[in-house]
């Protein structure tokens, strides 16, 4: 089998972001980055296909030099190679750009499933995994929580609003994971000192032959809006408490 | 140049969802500002007998597709018939729910016309004459304000955000001829949770636990609490992590994204990651023994006690006061 997973570099969940004081972007001197915590669950099925039904997994990323640590630890956890696509002008990206970098880079290497994470938790667009779909031009199964691979398709479980779905799809095709999917591996010490002498290979957009004019562009960033400062409910116990509450909900609030 | 705002109506099992109307709403209030026409796109197969249903909300023209290709939603199938539409009619703006199904469509889509998208707004707007939409980043922990240089700009709307503002007008409903190519992809199967709740992402009112409820046992009193109040519980990742809630009811960065009129968080200390996952409720309750919990900086009330007896003493005061 022919795997492919794509992998982010973005801020670790428990970092505070700062938003630069001209609204260009954020501050990301003090972040610790780490591998976008839905493309590990990618990684990880990945990984666990190849072991199962033999293959190879690479690891394709688009991102600045230290996008690199993300790549060799995808590698630490086992996959083989690495395809890392790096240029200043894709520094501004937005989802389009960055599925068609992805797009060009994958259409010209075997490829049987692609995972995505189904959402970076830096910029929250969720868009990679579905436009990558729709350039390569094969389906698309987005929130997948459980996989099961049949030679020519594979047969997923994906939760939506008050439901969950069975879907099957023939291959290639494009898998966006959602935690739930397995529980990632960490890397192991032999596989770290693997991993550094693994392929990657480096690209920039001239190399892919794709522009770097982004559709969407975010023109400013702002820090999320105050909240009014809230009021402790006072009272002698619990169930005075409790009583304040319920009245403030009720006539001050207006929510029950 | 183009023009007409468009909204991509979202219906399941022939009834159209609530956050349909939040789009036409949303988008009503935007063309009431360019002076452009409102329409909807509707997919499905017999659906044609709710389109009118979408102007009440404001919508001028409906686009039915009917097909049976298009029922169940597939992804690939939907996304050609929409794009179609979209580029058929030169539109300037096109509004998608940030709902799974939305999510999903919204993306291929926009990759199909090589356009903007911004995903899971919370509030978009004209701006000198072009649209901007607003949206949380990271989590909610920084806003972003989304330019667009294509047409059609392209925005999926957080659900429960826009209010459904009821706008009577009568919409001419146009049948489109869809051609929907041989899909690759099949529902197998629809498990439909017979809980009788509603999704936390839809829901209004959400009662969530978190490490301080001890242990999946003790989750027994916010289920009463929110029986009393029809709300949905909800978890924090610790107690996701400890297996004491499903994967489904996390809120949080790594799990759903909320707001509900009301949030109360029960026994949740307010990491940042859980903080980013339900900033935007619109009123937010913390019961707490810990008074230095990050939790009561972010809420509206805050109970410094213990949560084991405040929350059956909250329970029984809302259902006197409900009565």
């Amino acid at each position: 089998m022919n795997i492919i997973a794509c992998v982010k570099q973005v801020p670790d969940t428990e970092a505070q972001i700062k938003v630069k004081a001209d609204g260009s972007g954020i501050d990301d001197g003090q972040i610790k980055w780490v591998m976008n915590p839905y493309d590990e669950y990618g990684v990880e099925e990945a990984l666990k296909l190849k072991e199962k039904n033999g293959g190879d997994v690479t690891i394709v990323s688009v991102g600045p030099a230290r996008a690199m640590e993300t790549i060799r630890t995808a590698l630490a956890m086992g996959a083989d190679k690495g395809i890392h696509i790096s240029d200043p002008a894709l520094d501004n990206a937005d989802a389009f750009v960055t599925a068609s970098a992805l797009a060009s880079a994958i259409k010209g290497i075997p490829h049987d499933i692609i995972f995505c994470g189904q959402r970076a938790i830096d910029d929250d667009s969720g868009q990679v995994g579905a436009m990558l779909a729709e350039l390569l031009g094969i389906p698309q199964l987005t929130l997948v929580t459980k996989l099961d691979y049949a030679g020519s398709s594979v047969k997923v479980i994906k939760p939506i609003e008050g439901a969950q779905l069975s879907v099957e799809t023939s291959l290639p095709c494009v898998v966006t994971a959602q935690k739930g999917l397995n529980e990632p591996r960490y890397a192991s010490l032999p596989g770290i000192m693997k991993a550094k002498k693994k392929p990657v290979d480096v690209k920039n957009a001239a190399a892919l032959g794709i522009s770097s004019d982004v559709k969407a562009k975010v023109a400013k960033v702002v820090p999320p809006p105050a909240r009014a400062a809230g009021k402790i409910i006072c009272g002698d116990d619990a169930a005075q408490k409790a009583a304040e509450l319920a009245r403030c909900l009720r006539e001050e609030a207006k929510v029950i | 140049m183009a023009k007409g705002i468009f909204v991509i109506a979202e219906q399941r099992d022939g009834a159209l969802r609530k956050v349909s109307f939040e789009l036409a709403s949303a988008a009503r209030k935007l063309a009431d500002q360019t002076g452009d026409e409102v329409s909807a796109i509707l997919l499905g197969s017999g659906v044609e007998n709710i389109a009118a249903e979408l102007g009440k909300f404001g919508v001028d023209k409906v686009f039915v597709g009917d097909n049976a290709a298009l029922e169940p939603y597939i992804t690939e199938a939907h996304a050609q018939v929409v794009a179609k539409i979209l580029k058929d009619n030169d539109a300037a703006i096109a509004l998608f729910g940030a709902s799974v199904q939305g999510k999903d469509l919204s993306a291929r889509v926009a990759a199909k016309l090589a356009g903007g998208l911004a995903t899971d707004c919370t509030d978009v707007k004209i701006d000198g004459g072009k649209f901007v939409a607003i949206r949380p980043m990271y989590a909610g922990k920084c806003f972003g304000e989304v330019v667009f240089n294509t047409t059609p700009a392209m925005a999926s709307l957080r659900p429960n955000v826009f209010a459904a503002v009821e706008n009577a007008k009568t919409a001419a409903v146009t049948k489109v001829d869809v051609a929907v190519d041989a899909q690759k992809s099949k529902i197998l199967e629809v498990q439909k949770d017979t809980s009788g709740k509603v999704d936390l992402t839809e829901a209004n009112i959400i009662v969530s636990g978190g490490r301080g409820m001890k242990g999946p046992d003790e989750y027994k009193i916010l289920e009463e609490l929110a029986d009393v109040l029809k709300g949905t519980v909800g978890a924090s990742r610790a107690a996701v992590d400890a297996g004491w809630r499903p994967q489904k009811d996390q809120v949080g960065q790594t799990g759903k994204v909320v707001s509900p009129n009301l949030y109360i968080a029960c026994g949740i200390s307010g990491a940042i990651q859980h903080l980013a996952g339900m900033s935007s409720s619109k009123c937010i309750v913390a019961i707490n023994k810990d008074a230095e919990a990050p939790i009561f900086a972010k809420a509206d009330f805050g109970v410094v006690d213990d949560l084991f007896k405040v929350v059956p003493e909250l329970t029984s005061a809302c259902k006197k006061l409900l009565a």
